[in-house]
């Protein structure tokens, strides 16, 4: 399916190149400023997502899974803004933040063009991917890169949320079927 | 946690209906996407308290049906038990987070 091709491409992308994470430099762990504007901007696209399901989507267990998303994704984001004000710390942009955004418009644009059932099914599977891919990012990269203990616990967390999130999109997945 | 405390208020409640007079109340605490304690138990007629300390929205939710409880965020709530068996529950939007409630007669 091409959905599903393109979602592992994603992964692929996020899992295999930590290149992408150190940016032009020879480091290849993310530091914590990128972390935190990477878990942030992993937020916002979910976020996105959502509000076009919410416009768009036509079954009912389809749109309260959308206002899950919303929910949560800026309940969680909300915290991290939080921290980093707390922290002192500026979030900066890096390649994965930009590599992420840029699929995530083009994943939106695709969406767009379908209508009723047959977005219905791509949001959810899409849902299903994305968080699968986010959570690998955070179990391999992401929560060992960061060095402060408070982010660290702020993106355990979101690991958590985001399993959930990945078995609630399965389930909403499987009765669409 | 307290043991089973009587109050009179309740004794007076509870006096005209099939609740036992001396039902306790058992708190099951959600945090950080946890369910604690994991396994609970309690007596037909008591009361269980829902505590939700995340800033996520939970739900107790029944794998048998006998419940469904909203828990917004930063909010409790409560059920009265009425069944004796052994309940596997979960939360709707995190299905990761499960847990057992024993309900003995
Ligand atoms: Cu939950």
């Amino acid at each position: 399916m091409f959905t599903r091709r393109s979602a592992a491409l994603a992964a692929a992308i996020l899992l295999s190149s930590p290149a992408l994470l150190g940016g032009a430099s020879a480091a290849d762990k993310p530091t914590d400023p990128q972390i935190a504007h990477i878990a942030y901007t992993a937020g916002v696209i979910d976020i996105n997502a959502a509000k076009q399901a919410q416009k768009k989507a036509k079954n009912k267990d389809v749109k309260a899974f959308a206002e899950d998303m919303l929910r949560d994704h800026e309940a969680v984001n909300k915290q991290a803004l939080a921290l980093v004000k707390k922290l002192n710390v500026t979030p900066e942009d890096n390649d994965t933040s930009r590599t992420l955004s840029k699929q995530a418009s083009d994943k939106l644009a695709e969406l767009d063009k379908l209508d009723g059932a047959a977005f219905d099914r791509a949001y959810v599977a899409n849902e299903v991917a994305y968080h699968k891919a986010v959570n690998g990012a955070l179990e391999s990269q992401l929560i060992p890169s960061a060095s402060n203990a408070e982010l660290k616990s702020l993106l355990q967390t979101g690991l958590k949320i985001f399993q959930g999130h990945q078995q609630h999109a399965e389930h909403v997945a499987a009765e669409l079927k | 946690m307290p043991g089973r405390v009587c109050s009179t208020a309740m004794a007076v409640v509870f006096a005209t209906m099939v609740v036992p007079a001396c039902a306790a109340t058992v708190q099951i605490t959600m945090e950080n996407l946890e369910i604690s304690p994991n396994d609970a138990s309690a007596k037909v007629g008591d009361t269980v308290e829902w505590i939700n300390k995340d800033v996520f929205a939970h739900t107790a939710t029944a794998g048998s049906g006998d419940f469904d409880m909203n828990l917004p965020a930063k909010k409790s709530g409560t059920t009265v038990v009425k069944k004796a068996g052994t309940v596997e529950y979960y939360c709707r939007f995190h299905p990761n987070m499960k847990a057992r409630l024993k309900v003995v007669p």
